[in-house]
């Protein structure tokens, strides 16, 4: 576990750290949704579980995705129009990330 | 407009920062495998694309753009959170990168050579969203140059 925290942290900081030196800010945006968590866990799970098994989780991984956009669009609409604060638009939203996945596992993946 | 690499803006990120990051990116890691463990990889996977970072990145966002532009003495607050809207914008062009991603790992990794379908779904990430973006950014030059009627 501590192996997977420390991988997963390192991995995650990269992808930040690519973020924090590109301008403009929206090209930058992109590596906001690196697949950094994702990388470093199926790499583990290829390691301890097997590529089959990675499979399955990829293709939920696309459920994830759309769940993503639709949070990360909801959060611009919202700051653009509200000019709330992004700590809490981008904690408030996190349920309609959970809502659209949980959505996507019940009609597509269940 | 071009883009640009600033490594200068590393200055900027402070070590807590950084630890900060470490923190939620293995927790994240974590998490994600533990929800894996307990209910199966359908459900675990769902979480490869939880936005664990993004909270915390677009709050440094904002403090950093409105901790410039106060010392500038111009207007911060608006400005900063345009900026993060700018960033979320930009992140959900990424995640249809990040659905081309998972396509590949799934449809490829039952009989491929594991680090090379990682490898290929990152590229397919890269492509996919520079793509979008750079088409976002074509059609928005196309629309404003055209002449209004009426």
């Amino acid at each position: 576990m501590l192996f997977r925290f420390v991988v997963g942290g390192l991995v995650v900081s990269i992808f930040s750290a690519l973020g924090d030196v590109l301008k403009p800010k929206s090209f930058a945006g992109l590596f906001g949704a690196a697949p950094s968590v994702a990388l470093a866990t199926l790499g583990l799970t290829i390691a301890s579980n097997g590529v089959a098994y990675a499979a399955v989780e990829a293709r939920s991984m696309i459920g994830g995705a759309v769940a993503l956009f639709v949070y990360a669009f909801s959060v611009a609409w919202v700051i653009f129009r509200y000019k709330r604060s992004a700590a809490l638009v981008t904690a408030g939203l996190l349920c309609l990330w959970l809502a659209t996945a949980l959505g996507a596992w019940a009609l597509f993946l269940k | 407009m071009v883009v640009k690499l600033q490594p200068s803006a590393l200055k900027r990120t402070r070590w807590y920062e950084v630890c900060m990051r470490i923190v939620f990116g293995g927790l994240a890691t974590v998490a994600t495998g533990m929800i894996a463990k307990s209910y199966g990889p359908v459900v675990g996977g769902l979480f490869l694309a939880f936005p664990a970072i993004f909270p915390a990145s677009a709050t440094l966002v904002e403090k950093h753009i409105r901790e410039k532009r106060q010392r500038a003495g111009m207007d911060a607050v608006t400005r900063a959170r345009d900026a993060v809207a700018l960033e979320a914008r930009g992140a959900a062009m990424g995640s249809m990168g990040l659905i081309a991603f998972a396509a590949v790992v799934w449809n490829f990794l039952p009989d491929g050579r594991a680090w090379l379908v990682l490898a290929a779904a990152g590229l397919a990430w890269l492509l996919t969203s520079i793509s979008i973006w750079q088409m976002r950014r074509v059609a928005r030059g196309y629309f404003a140059s055209k002449p209004q009627r009426g």
